[in-house]
């Protein structure tokens, strides 16, 4: 028992040093939110289309019976780094063929279709999320953010903040292969 | 009267930093619901700002929250019922008081495993002490003591 209590002092500090390890790792972002949806299908949800785009609106059924997987991306023509992520989402649809969604959020429908008029329009389809009352049903905190949905309408990754690293495309990009080979498999 | 105006002022400065960010037009007329609403926005966690509540934070997505946490009401959730609502679309992050759970059970047991752990530690030592014995002095001690406090050699 007292040869136990001996090491007893070494034992803490080895606790404490591990916690200090995990607390004080550069990788670990302190600030960031574990999604709830994350495994979950899409929420309800049912959003017009925003005038003068020329695309459909978005609701659950799109992305449920959609039959492949798919990226949503809320967006706005007001979001500064959306404008940056722009370009990445061009080149995944351009380049990999990924179906693109967007969820506008918060937008004036003109200023929204012009935005999309200048720099092009990679949506598939856009929801026209006015009052922000889908964005509170995906749970997001801010714009720009990037959900993987699979072939069945399942949320199974997502990306808060524009997508503008080498790391956060790679993610994105295992998850849709992730989601792709989920389908073949199913 | 400086020193008045100074404590005035000084009071009047914490009212306003407590301020709520809640806005005339986001009210309810019901004062019973406005009451409610108000309690509950300051038990969930704005997701932008994070930590300030809702009731004090003046991001779009606290007001649309604000403004759900209302809409719930008038059609006559109880305030379980809300923050399930809020917390089956943000998760658990958003209560500032975790739920009892088996994620949290180290969170809300730690402190009282410390505490005893503690107690247990000090009753531990306090009964080590108590338990040792005094040997009394031997007959050559206690001559050596009379010797030195001046007494002739008989100790009494």
């Amino acid at each position: 028992m007292a040869r136990l209590l001996i090491a007893l002092p070494a034992l803490v500090a080895v606790l404490i040093g591990a916690l200090f390890l995990w607390g004080l790792d550069p990788d670990r972002d302190p600030g960031a939110i574990p999604s709830v949806l994350i495994s979950q299908p899409v929420p309800e949800f049912d959003l017009e289309p925003i005038d003068g785009v020329g695309v459909p609106g978005l609701s659950k059924a799109d992305l449920a019976g959609l039959g492949k997987p798919a990226l949503v991306n809320v967006f706005a023509s007001w979001c500064v780094p959306c404008r940056a992520e722009h370009a990445v989402l061009t080149r995944l649809v351009e380049d990999d063929g990924v179906t693109l969604m967007g969820l506008n959020y918060k937008d004036k429908p003109a200023d929204a279709a012009a935005w999309l008029a200048r720099l092009g329009n990679p949506y598939t389809r856009i929801g026209s999320d006015l009052s922000g009352r889908a964005g509170i049903e995906w749970g997001i905190s801010g714009v720009p953010e990037t959900f993987v949905v699979d072939a069945t309408g399942t949320v199974i990754y997502r990306q808060v903040g524009a997508i503008s690293s080498a790391d956060d495309l790679a993610k994105i990009k295992a998850a849709l292969a992730a989601a792709g080979s989920g389908d073949v498999a199913s | 009267m400086k020193r008045l105006l100074a404590s005035l002022s000084v009071a009047l400065a914490l009212i306003a930093g407590a301020a709520p960010a809640v806005e005339p037009d986001e009210m309810l007329a019901d004062p019973a619901l406005e009451a409610r609403a108000r309690d509950l926005s300051t038990e969930l966690r704005c997701v932008v700002c994070q930590n300030e509540n809702i009731d004090s934070s003046n991001a779009g997505v606290a007001r649309d929250l604000r403004l759900l946490v209302r809409e719930r009401l008038v059609a006559g959730d109880s305030d379980k019922e809300v923050l399930e609502y809020v917390v089956a679309r943000y998760g658990d992050f958003v209560l500032f008081r975790p739920p009892w759970k088996p994620i949290t059970y180290a969170l809300w047991l730690a402190p009282a495993l410390i505490f005893l752990g503690g107690a247990v530690g000090i009753a531990a030592a306090l009964r080590r002490r108590r338990g040792r014995k005094t040997e009394p002095l031997t007959e050559q001690e206690l001559a050596e003591i009379d010797v030195l406090m001046g007494h002739s050699g008989k100790s009494t």
